[in-house]
């Protein structure tokens, strides 16, 4: 029999590890043979560590379950899914009947959580390397043509046309080329990257190789953020035994052809999520964006061409190929095609990885399946995109889940992270944080990001203390301007999105001394 | 050309050191294995610090000269990336999340709590060089923040309560990762970049 405790980050932030080992030694003292397996999460985090036992060939799912619920849930009888465990608190039914599961369209995530990350077997029987294979029988610009057919757009927050990148590589002639994968997930409020390299590293190795086929790109990097020790370890794991099996290496399925990958870990700079600066970093330099012309496609990581994506970009890649590019292109509306990962955050009841495809609302993902705020208090504000996105108030719940809507809004989708404020929330204090991230975090190669971030923060501080109020507004809203039109790169130039946003949709909260005597 | 007799200028092959053998041993080794990849110098970095537990002044001219990169270099890219540690400091690194999904949790509470609690400031390290604080930006645990990293284990769901119990826990522990040797300087408090201020104001009160 099996039993699924998850393997990852989250799950073990709130003692999976702890339950795992309680469930092994509970299992040997009751002399019951049980295979353990450390697995994915499911992505109901609210829910973690939530286990599964499988019975008969289905998964019945328990959760939050602490190594202290373990004893009693084994003489519940949770192994054999007798009718005492079937009515403990913890029990969930059938983990593919929870309906926050149930409602998704996972394309990406299909894997995570249901194999073992470290299985390359587990992998292959769950459909794995698929894709590949259709790609190894294609010429380079067929699966280039895939790819674009599909629609897919870059997963990290700028929403390019990865197809156009891809072309663009093979199209430039070079000794060497390359495939970047950006793991440099620093947006707050994200963390899909991670998931899918802790819960299924072989579907992103997959889909750089077949990056590497259709471009004739030999080598590739995982820039991976330090913040992310899990996601090394699963990913060396996992690269460990794609050479092993033959999938990576000099000859990929001995198809005479070459790719070699490895993990390079960054250093604690959001600015490296950018991808010049990522590269510059992965150059051994201080992580600078470049100017662009010319583009990374053309002379990226040293000098060569090079096709710099995302993480889910990239593990989106295989079912594209094995499921071929209408099946994908199928979901979604408008230019926004497939599925996204939206990852619930913050103040939210039921936290978690919600795959579905573009188009549903943001309310329904606020309320259908986050349930409100953990707090029980009515949400104020949700940032959507990460730290660089926009506050969006209630009035604008009801957009679309789709690049072009919320660009509309002056807002941006981004990579998927969804912050969730209850009506506690200070909005001139999180426009402060918004400038001040920004002065942290500027590589400082432009004025305008460099010194406006700081001059920023100086700002809002004397229209916070009602200083010649209207003067410093009129100030501040030049400044975005001055920041979003003159800065090199998204850092400062979004940084006035959620600044902008917060002074638009919550001015209240910029006028101090009128709360203070409110609630004095 | 005239032939004129050379005057040889001696040059100084040996960078001046004030690292132990054994911490002189560690970065030559880091450098000796790692040197040739492309883009080395990152690589180099993370390793050293993982070993000695940060990155000694010292140890810049050695790995300047392995590359062959100027000091300038190499001194650069130490100081642009937050996590390369430029002191030593702390049996072990409480890494605490000030980013916005933690805040929406009450982060900024809690880390007016850990400053109080701990006596320090960011980047400062405890009387007893038990812990040492850092700032970070994100750990990727967003639906179960508030969050922080204690050496390399995440913990999620983090009240004033639990940290308090979190680093009760590590200073039982004491063995440290990287061990500092006797007679090294006292772990110093560096001004830090991230402005204090922002802490007074924001969060869920």
């Amino acid at each position: 029999m099996k039993i699924f405790v998850p393997i990852d980050a989250a799950a073990r932030s709130v003692g999976a590890d702890a339950t795992a080992a309680a469930v092994s030694t509970e299992a040997s003292q009751r002399k019951l043979d049980v295979t353990l397996v450390r697995n994915g999460s499911r992505g109901l985090l609210w829910l973690e560590p939530m286990v599964e036992i499988e019975i008969d060939g289905v998964r019945h799912a328990y959760g939050p379950v602490g190594a202290q619920d373990v004893p009693a849930l084994f003489e519940a009888g949770w192994t054999t899914g007798a009718a005492a465990a079937r009515k403990h608190k913890l029990a969930l039914g059938p983990t593919e009947d929870i309906p926050y599961l149930k409602r998704q369209q996972r394309l990406t995530f299909a894997r995570v959580g249901i194999t073992d990350p470290r299985s390359l077997e587990d992998y292959l029987a769950h459909g794995g390397y698929r894709g590949l294979q259709k790609a190894l029988t294609m010429q380079e610009a067929q699966i280039v043509e895939a790819v674009t057919a599909s629609g897919l757009r870059g997963r990290g927050g700028a929403a390019f046309p990865a197809g156009i990148k891809w072309k663009t590589v093979l199209a430039t002639p070079s000794d060497q080329k390359y495939i970047v994968c950006n793991a440099d997930e620093g947006d707050s409020g994200t963390f899909s990257d991670r998931m899918i390299m802790e819960g299924d590293p072989f579907v992103l190795i997959e889909g750089m190789t077949i990056a590497g086929l259709a471009t004739g790109a030999t080598r590739g990097y995982i820039y991976l953020r330090w913040e992310y020790p899990d996601a090394q370890r699963a990913l060396e794991a996992a690269i460990a035994g794609a050479y092993a099996g033959g999938y990576l290496g000099e000859s990929v399925l001995k198809s005479g052809k070459r790719f070699d990958l490895e993990v390079r870990m960054g250093a604690g700079a959001y600015i490296c999520g950018e991808e010049t600066s990522l590269l510059e970093s992965l150059e051994g330099k201080r992580g600078q964006i470049r100017f662009k012309p010319p583009l990374p496609a053309i002379a990226g990581l040293f000098g060569r061409p090079t096709v710099v994506n995302n993480v889910i970009t990239l593990a989106s890649v295989p079912i594209i190929l094995d499921q071929g590019a209408a099946h994908y292109q199928n979901f979604g509306m408008g230019r926004s095609r497939g599925t996204l990962p939206m990852q619930l955050a913050g103040n939210i009841k039921y936290g978690g990885l919600v795959e579905i495809a573009f188009g549903m609302t943001l309310r329904e993902l606020l309320y259908d399946f986050g349930g409100g705020t953990l707090s029980g208090r009515p949400i104020r504000a949700v940032q959507v995109g990460g730290p660089l996105g926009a506050y969006m108030p209630e009035s604008q719940f009801d957009t679309p889940l789709d690049y072009e809507a919320f660009a509309a809004l002056n807002a941006m989708l981004g990579h998927g992270g969804v912050v969730v404020f209850d009506d506690r929330v200070d909005m001139a204090a999180q426009a402060r944080y918004a400038m001040e991230f920004c002065a942290i975090e500027s590589c400082g190669k432009c004025t305008p990001c460099r010194i406006g971030s700081t001059r920023g923060v100086e700002v809002i501080d004397r229209l916070i203390a009602a200083e010649d109020a209207p003067k410093q507004e009129a100030l501040l809203r030049d400044l975005c301007e001055t920041m979003t039109y003159g800065s090199l790169c998204a850092l400062g130039g979004l940084t006035p999105y959620p600044v902008l946003s917060a002074l638009n949709h919550f001015s209240e909260d910029f006028v101090k001394p009128r709360r203070v005597q409110a609630s004095a | 050309m005239s032939e004129r007799p050379r005057r040889v200028i001696p040059l100084k092959v040996e960078p001046p050191s004030s690292l132990s053998a054994a911490e002189r041993a560690a970065v030559d080794d880091s450098c000796e294995r790692l040197k040739d990849l492309p883009g080395a110098l990152l690589p180099i970095l993370h390793d050293v610090q993982r070993r000695l537990g940060f990155v000694p002044h010292d140890a810049v001219p050695l790995i300047a000269r392995a590359l062959n990169i100027s000091l300038a270099e190499v001194h650069g890219v130490l100081t642009f990336y937050h996590y390369f540690r430029k002191e030593r400091g702390g049996r072990h690194v409480v890494h605490l999340c000030r980013a916005e999904a933690c805040q929406a949790l009450g982060a900024v509470e809690l880390e007016a709590h850990a400053k109080r609690a701990l006596g320090i400031d960011f980047h400062g390290t405890t009387a007893d060089g038990a812990v040492r604080l850092e700032p970070v930006y994100c750990l990727g645990n967003c639906a179960l923040g508030p969050s922080m990293m204690v050496d390399e284990e995440l913990h999620g769901r983090i009240s004033p309560q639990r940290f308090d119990e979190l680093i009760a826990q590590s200073r039982a522990n004491g063995a440290a990762p990287p061990s500092a040797p006797p007679g090294a300087p006292p772990p110093g408090k560096t001004p830090g970049k991230t402005p204090s201020q922002g802490a007074s104001r924001g969060g869920a009160a």
